[in-house]
């Protein structure tokens, strides 16, 4: 199915053989594409050669009904559903694929459009089980709406009385999807979306005619961290969501249009609710971020939203933790901070907090006349640190890596950190012929790239052009260098930082790539953490720990190495959704609110600001976070001068104006400077780059959300049973 | 299923590209449209100008015996003589495919031969008869390997190819072993190679065996299935010679159209063209199977009348003539057509479609008045059912529709409209999918309801009868 790859081995690499055109001789000859019209319903367009009838239609608003067409996925052109007539013709043409000539009369709405929709329409419904009833696609369904707009008004099966219908073996293909192969209409998406975007070739057709089955040919499960999209793609109800199967229908719910926080990306989504309760997550679509997919963790990992939170306010009272009620808490917390000087204080913030919470506790610590905020991932404060913002973000924004020829990976696995940025790379390395490359372990990318060395030294060796990589870099036009934010952590994390700054740089020079072309990125995987660097989180883990604070406040830190036995004296307060580590420690703990629950601001790691929305009310006592802390401050005496949450976002903009402009970029510049600042340099430690996640079983459980949620450990147990039977 | 399948006709005008405009100029003389001139009737073809004159495997097959008939001779000067030479002698012989769709050769071959952007070219030749009642090419494969391989040669050099891919049938063993045996000895024999009969022209032959499908018949699921994918066909366009095998353009033809090649060159396209009517010229290998006393493949003057090819070469209808019910003209896929038809039709490819069938292959099935011609029509969609490649809904759903059909309307039970459903549902399929295996398959069907309604009434009727009492 995936032809393209072919393509490049036949060595094309100047002629773009797109899935749609695929006429080379014809774009060879007219160097500058002149634009050809054709008329769609009598109404006359002007499309680009290569054009299919389907794009020029949808170009003046003219739908044409498709099954096995979409947009993102090679052309397959199997489903017949797009059939056209065109003037003069004996023949109907696939709108999918066949590219429009000029003066094409095309009529989608004539009686042989029609008679040939109707005729393909009979034929899915022949072998198509009618159990609409207990189908989980009921009322989203393709097929359901389709053959209510194009099909037939009755039925003249009658076969059916005398040899039944079709019917195929289920398969199981893991714990996130659920198969009932019956209902497939062999549209081959699913295949598709595997091969192609997935870059996992588990999925294929066995069989032939009508005993042709879309599965894995020998039973295994298709396990990749894009998996649960094939749900959305399937136009019928063959792969439906196994966690969701018999839960609710669509009519049934309310959906809210939100962001996604377990990752740094911010993938948009929209969450299906029903009664104060968290239904499932599905994709949103931008085409800046993250197209019309979704992680398979951001997916799936909305039952931890309901396990394991903190419903009330707890203190500790006989060395365990006790329910108490809000005033105690509060009364509590304040005490301890009220009493302490403010140099024992500090605060660390977790991967979900949100913009509107990281700048109450700032304000709250300054007025205490603290300055010790760290995030849980330290970012180096050498150099010019987090003062410019270059430094931090990913630069290039995340649809501007299809721009790029040549990508140098630095201590990161966008497969399973930024999951929707692999995907990028992958189309990229498709569609485009980018050249990838990679410092650090050797993991699965799902496309080849070049190996460049595990150690940190490597980087210099590419800024020095001593490595043999570098006759590739220099050549390049429009190279772009993705460095991971956990190396940051490293003891040499500022020296990795200047060096990658250098190398950048200094590839910047030899840029012929559009104006503004950035060469720096830096790839997040906390959500929480360009909003925290943006507002100043400036302390780092060690330095908390060389402080010995007398009151340690954790703003859903669960994933920081922060032990008890590093503070034996400290009073720990944590403000957080989940009971997970930060909890157990804590000496009060004050229940906060999950990303569902309200209406905070993110910012993802190309420093593009945006918002949750509130789905569904907070849990038992739990309260958005921010109100928490303004309350607290309230119970200090240093009350923070803001009430509703418009007075948050007021402040959030006096200190960023750009954390509430949503949706916008701000882009940063200063590149120069930073690495004049960066100039200080230490040596690479010797220990090689480490990732926390190279394979699948760590991808699903990275926050409090996806640890409590049952559906990821079933995906981890899955990962390992299939790693255990193939050895 | 060779290219009975193949609706090169139909090729849009951009993807002949410069030649399309050559084409249009000429048009209404190729086509059936304007009135033939010139010879109204074959047949009583001469030994003389037998092309295959070791069809019956009498002689040696190897190149020893093929050199004594005439192969190879010249064949350096052919190719000296040049690409376009080639091309022109083909199109002055009005050769059609012979894979079944009768697309005019010459200009086929002439679409590769434009500027090359880089990329090899590649002949392929389709010798994946699977066509039910087909079985003129296994004869060149096992009795004549040598005048394929003569022919790829010389096509190749038409073409520009560098290299041609003989994609065989699973089933003809014996014919790969000789066609492979054969190969091998063009190569020792310098005839082919680097520096191909000391043209210096530079040309390789690959056979690949394949397993059995008859979709693979068809050109580009053939390509797909050279390059180790599933036999599916892909979408058109792109045409396989700007996109085919391994990305790089392509021709597919016929094993016959390839191996008429080197005679046509050495006795020139108008000796070719002397044969048959207008547009329909040249000598063919006819198939006769069925019901006949001697069933046979014989090579005839194209435009023969059919009842004459079945009395002079097959001894006639078992029964005599009168016991003729009818005909299967082309292959399996064709139309039948009944027995007041056959008295007067032509073999060649506009006669037959002047009586809505279609020359195919040449492979004529006889049925008389013994066969359950019901039965006969309902066996052909069981094997298209079982090789439907099922990747495009009207063939994978319809066919199998059609074949639930029509097993009922050889028991008879079924209902009188349902015929009328049936005919809709092959004209469902009809020109709606991506290859032609889909109206190969409807197209047997709508020549029975055309012609044998009464028999699929009365059938109903009496199981009606039956059921009653």
């Amino acid at each position: 199915m995936l032809r393209l790859p072919l393509i490049r081995a036949a060595g094309l690499s100047g002629c773009r053989l797109g899935a749609t055109g695929l006429h080379t001789t014809a774009s060879k000859l007219q160097a500058p594409p002149e634009q050809i019209e054709v008329f769609i319903d009598d109404i006359p367009v002007l499309v680009d050669p290569g054009t299919t009838v389907l794009q020029a239609a949808a170009k003046i608003g003219v739908e044409i009904p498709r099954f096995c067409y979409h947009e993102r996925l090679a052309v397959a052109g199997n489903c017949r559903m797009c059939l056209v007539e065109i003037e003069k013709q004996i023949k109907p043409v696939a709108a999918c694929a066949m590219p429009v000539m000029k003066g094409w009369r095309v009529k989608t709405n004539s009686d042989l459009t029609r008679k040939a929709r109707e005729g393909v329409m009979e034929f899915l419904l022949v072998n198509h089980p009618l159990d609409c009833p207990i189908c989980d696609q009921g009322g989203e369904c393709d097929l359901q709406d389709q053959s209510m707009a194009f099909g037939n008004d009755r039925s003249r099966f009658v076969d059916i009385n005398f040899s039944g219908k079709r019917a195929v073996e289920d398969k199981d293909v893991g714990p996130l999807i659920k198969t009932v192969m019956t209902r497939c209409i062999h549209c081959t998406r699913c295949i598709r979306f595997a091969s192609e975007v997935a870059g996992v070739d588990d999925l294929g057709t066995t069989g032939r005619g009508s005993d042709m089955q879309v599965g894995t040919y020998v039973e295994k499960m298709f396990l990749s961290e894009l998996s649960g999209n094939v749900i959305d793609l399937c136009p019928v109800g063959a792969l439906t969501s196994k966690p969701y199967a018999f839960v609710a229908r669509p009519w049934e719910t309310r959906r809210t249009d939100s962001i996604d926080v377990l990752d740094a990306v911010g993938s948009n989504i929209v969450v299906s609710t029903r009664s104060g309760e968290v239904l499932r997550v599905l994709p949103r679509l931008n085409e800046e971020i993250n197209e019309e997919w979704l992680s398979d963790k951001s997916r799936f990992a909305c039952d931890g939203l309901k396990r394991q939170r903190l419903l009330t306010p707890m203190m500790k009272v006989d060395s365990k933790l006790q329910p108490v009620e809000w005033e105690d808490a509060l009364v509590a917390a304040s005490r301890a901070l009220q009493q302490a000087p403010a140099t024992k204080i500090a605060a660390v913030t977790g991967k979900l907090a949100d913009a509107e919470a990281l700048i109450s506790l700032k304000d709250l610590f300054n007025k205490l006349g603290s300055e010790t905020l760290a995030t849980e991932q330290p970012f180096p404060k050498d150099g010019a640190g987090i003062d410019l913002r270059s430094s931090y973000i990913m630069n290039n924004k995340i649809a501007g890596i299809e721009e790029a020829d040549v990508v140098v990976l630095i201590g990161t696995n966008p497969r399973f950190e930024a999951p929707l940025v692999n995907t990028r790379l992958r189309k990229s390395y498709l569609h485009r012929e980018q050249t990838i490359a990679l410092i650090g372990p050797e993991v699965d990318l799902t496309y080849e790239y070049e190996h460049l060395g595990d150690s940190a030294e490597v980087i210099s060796q590419l800024k020095n052009g001593t490595h043999p990589f570098c006759a590739t870099l220099k050549n390049a036009k429009a190279p772009l260098i993705i460095l991971g934010a956990e190396q940051l952590g490293r003891s040499d994390g500022s020296k990795i930082l200047a060096e990658t700054q250098a190398l950048a740089a200094s590839l910047g020079k030899t840029v012929q790539a559009p104006e503004n072309w950035k060469v720096l990125n830096v790839l997040h995987s906390n959500a929480s953490q360009v909003a925290a660097l943006d507002l100043g989180y400036g302390s780092s883990l060690a330095e908390i720990k060389a402080q010995n604070p007398q009151v340690l406040f954790l703003l859903g830190a669960d994933d920081a190495d922060i032990k008890r036995e590093d503070f034996p004296n400290t009073f720990i307060i944590y403000l957080g959704s989940h009971g997970d580590q930060g909890a157990c420690i804590a000496d009060v703990v004050l229940p906060g609110a999950a990303y569902t629950e309200k209406n905070a601001s993110y910012v993802n790691t190309e420093g593009r600001a945006q918002q949750t929305g509130t789905a569904v009310n907070p849990p038992g006592m739990a309260r958005p976070d921010w109100k928490i802390i303004r309350a607290l401050s309230e119970f200090i005496g240093v009350r923070l001068p803001y009430d509703t949450i418009h007075d948050v976002r007021g402040r959030l903009e006096q200190v960023a104006p750009h954390l509430v402009r949503y949706g916008d970029i701000e882009p940063a510049n200063y590149f120069a400077q930073a690495l004049e600042l960066a100039k200080k340099t230490g040596s690479f430690a010797s220990d090689p780059l480490e990732l926390k996640q190279k394979t699948l079983d760590e991808f699903f459980m990275t926050d409090v959300v996806s640890r409590a949620s049952p559906t990821m450990a079933k995906c981890v147990q899955a990962v390992i049973k299939q790693r255990q039977a193939q050895l | 299923m060779a290219g009975v399948l193949a609706r090169c006709t139909r090729i849009p005008r951009r993807q002949l590209g410069l030649v399309g405009t050559f084409l249009n100029a000429q048009q209404p003389k190729t086509y059936s449209n304007a009135p033939p001139e010139g010879k109204k009737v074959g047949g009583n073809l001469s030994d003389e100008d037998r092309i295959f004159t070791n069809l019956y495997g009498r002689h040696d097959w190897r190149l020893k015996g093929s050199l004594q008939r005439g192969d190879w001779y010249k064949t350096k000067e052919i190719l000296d003589k040049g690409a376009d030479w080639i091309i022109n002698e083909i199109k002055v012989s009005g050769l059609r495919g012979r894979g079944g769709a009768g697309f005019p050769s010459g200009m086929k071959w002439s679409f590769m031969n434009k500027p090359s952007d880089g990329r090899p070219k590649y002949l392929v030749v389709n010798a994946d008869e699977g066509e039910p009642g087909t079985c003129k090419d296994r004869e060149i494969l096992r009795h004549d390997p040598h005048k394929l391989v003569e022919g790829c040669l010389i096509a190749g050099r038409a073409m520009g190819a560098c290299a041609a891919y003989i994609y065989i049938r699973g089933e003809f063993y014996n014919e790969a072993s000789n066609l492979q045996v054969a190969i091998a000895e063009a190569y020792q024999a310098g005839l082919i190679g680097k520096n191909s009969c000391g043209s210096g022209y530079d040309f390789d032959i690959f056979v690949q065996r394949g397993a059995g499908a008859y979709i693979c018949g068809e050109e580009t699921a053939l390509i797909e299935s050279i390059e180790g994918k599933q036999g599916k066909p892909r979408l058109k366009p792109p045409f396989p010679a700007d996109v085919g095998l391994f990305g790089c353009p392509t021709t597919v033809t016929n094993v016959e159209t390839v191996a008429v090649s080197p005679t046509i060159c050495r006795r020139g396209g108008t000796w070719f063209a002397s044969f048959g009517r207008p547009r329909n010229s040249g000598t063919k290998l006819y198939n006769i199977s069925g019901h006949v006393n001697n069933p046979c493949t014989v090579e005839e003057e194209m435009s023969v009348p059919l009842k004459e090819l079945i009395e002079k070469h097959a001894g006639g209808v078992i029964g005599g003539w009168d016991n003729l019910l009818g005909v299967i003209p082309g292959g399996s896929s064709t139309p039948i057509i009944p027995k007041t038809v056959c008295d007067e039709v032509l073999m060649d490819f506009d006669d037959l479609v002047r009586v809505q069938s279609s020359f195919g292959t040449a492979a004529v099935i006889v049925m008389n008045k013994q066969t359950d011609v019901i039965k006969a029509i309902a066996r052909l969609i069981s094997f298209y059912k079982h090789e439907s490649c099922g990747q495009c809904t009207p063939c994978r759903e319809g066919i199998n529709w059609m074949y639930k059909i029509m097993w009922r309307f050889v028991e008879g039970n079924a209902e009188e409209h349902e015929i009328d459903m049936l005919w809709e549902i092959s004209k469902q399929i009809e020109l709606h999918t991506i290859c032609a295996l889909g109206d190969g398959a409807a197209w047997p069907v709508q020549g029975l309801i055309r012609h044998f309604r009464p028999e699929i009434e009365s059938r109903i009727q009496k199981f009606k009868c039956v059921a009653a009492n």
